[in-house]
């Protein structure tokens, strides 16, 4: 690892202006889990590394009047998975907190590292995606919200501009009829990254699927939000067919790369298999049934 | 360079460290506390893991600057004097201690998980300590070390 000066800002102006001051030189480090990895690998080299860990507030989870959860972006995987406001307002992201890696990962790697990192085979992504949720970015500039779809560009790569911190996630209510399920497929070992991983969510209105949303991680360059899917759902009786037929729409979609977790064909199939059982479960935690 | 203040152990430490010093190299190269390994490098194989605020981290993904103002525990901060801690003792007793290299980080894992679950089910053992990994295939004697420090039993 290259040498660096390490800045502690006390408070988000002064580390807003940090960041202006040494520019594409500054790295923000958070739990540290992701760019200390790369800058041992001295794949990212930053002259000066600029602390969030002094920021108060940014680590809260609250409703706000609109029963939107607001999670400020150090809260870590691990508070997302224990959470009692997360578990009751969006299980489906405290599940997916609760797959990542092992303990040790999830008490220091945090919900902002988290999208900001931007590996497509992270499992908080897909979750965010199925939930709407919008990240809240602050700039010198002013604050801005980003709906999670449109915040992946690529590879490690986010809209996040260089002078751009997130301060959080908000994430609006569910209709009381919706459920969720979140699958990891995990043929390796139960802490590696996803061959392929599905977050679902699912809303029912007299036995009808009222709206669904369906996202999938390490199945693109960036978390995949598969509308086809959505579209194939919306107004539709929870067969067991058009789950199927839904599904199947997912193999177009996904781009998934080759590598010691199975082929392209594999993980294409594995993403329509995953996606309809998902489904599946998101229905049955909505309180329905596939006929 | 930065001055840094940490309660290693329990005791006041204040060293001057490069900014981009590893917890694990603070530990290890700074203070002389070799009883914290490193495996990997990576965040993977467990064996580094010490409880920073009380929290079970990889300690090779740590910044010591990090850890300024805060509180590590590492391997050689359980035992009272000679009296070895519960679960060293267990290790000991119950077989699941075979080397040195993984079993630092194997009991500061398990420090941390009975001291946010003191009665674990062997599949809440099993998932909290999934990450640290022996390569002697020692993981049943492992579980039932923790199992025995859980429940007090001092003999097999
Ligand atoms: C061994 C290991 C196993 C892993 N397994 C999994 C897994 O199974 N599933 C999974 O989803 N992930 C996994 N990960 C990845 C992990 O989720 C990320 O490393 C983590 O979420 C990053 O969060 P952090 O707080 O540690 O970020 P940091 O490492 O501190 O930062 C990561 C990036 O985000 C930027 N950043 C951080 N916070 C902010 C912010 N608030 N605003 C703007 N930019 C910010 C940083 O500048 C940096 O570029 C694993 C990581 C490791 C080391
Ligand atoms: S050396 Fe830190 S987890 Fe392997
Ligand atoms: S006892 Fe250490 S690797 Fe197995």
């Amino acid at each position: 690892m290259n040498a660096f000066t390490y800045i502690e800002p006390a408070t988000i102006e002064e580390a807003l202006a940090t960041l202006v001051r040494h520019g594409e030189e500054a790295k923000l480090i958070a739990g540290g889990t992701g760019l200390v990895n790369l800058m041992k690998q001295r794949l990212v080299n930053p002259g000066c590394v600029v602390s969030l860990r002094r920021l108060a507030g940014l680590a809260d989870v609250n409703l706000d009047d609109g029963k939107n959860l607001l999670i400020g972006a150090l809260c870590t995987h691990r508070t997302l998975e224990s959470s009692p406001i997360v578990r009751e307002h969006a299980p489906l992201l405290a599940e997916a907190a609760r797959r990542v890696a092992t303990i040790r990962i999830r008490t220091m790697a945090t919900l902002g590292g988290a999208v900001v990192h931007a590996d497509p085979n992270q499992d908080l992504p897909p979750a965010l995606i199925a939930l709407d949720a919008r990240v809240k970015l602050r700039s010198p500039k002013g604050e801005r919200e980003v709906p999670i779809d449109q915040f992946f560009t690529g590879y490690y790569e986010t809209v996040t501009q260089p002078d751009e911190i997130v301060t959080g996630i908000a994430i609006p209510p569910s209709a009381r009829t919706t459920g969720s399920a979140y699958l990891k497929f995990l043929p390796q070992t139960a802490d590696d990254y996803a061959t392929v991983s599905v977050a679902a969510r699912v809303a029912l209105n007299n036995g009808t699927i009222a709206d669904a949303r369906v996202a999938l991680g390490a199945a693109a360059s960036t978390p995949l939000h598969a509308r086809v899917v959505e579209d194939a759902l919306r107004g539709q009786a929870p067969t067991r067919k058009t789950l199927e037929q839904a599904a199947a729409l997912v193999g177009a979609i996904v781009d998934p790369i080759a590598d010691f977790r199975g082929s392209v064909p594999y993980k294409r199939d594995m993403a329509i298999v995953f996606v309809r059982r998902a489904l599946g479960d998101a229905i049955a935690a909505a309180g329905g049934a596939v006929i | 360079m930065k001055n840094i203040q940490v309660r290693v152990n329990g005791h006041p430490v204040a060293r001057e460290i490069p900014d981009h010093r590893l917890l694990v190299d603070f530990l290890r190269y700074d203070l002389g506390l070799t009883g914290t390994k490193e495996g990997c490098s990576v965040g993977v194989c467990g064996a580094c893991t010490v409880l920073l605020n009380g929290q079970p981290v990889s300690s090779c993904l740590a910044l010591a600057v990090m850890a300024d103002g805060g509180e590590v525990t590492t391997i050689e901060g359980l035992a009272e004097g000679d009296r070895l801690h519960p679960l060293q003792q267990a290790f000991i007793d119950y077989g699941g201690f075979q080397c040195g290299v993984c079993t630092p980080g194997q009991i500061m894992a398990s420090k941390a998980l009975l001291d946010a679950n003191p009665h674990p089910t062997p599949a809440q053992i099993k998932e909290w300590m999934m990450g640290n990994l022996c390569r002697c295939t020692g993981y049943y004697k492992i579980i039932e070390a923790i199992q025995a420090a859980a429940a007090e039993k001092t003999e097999p």
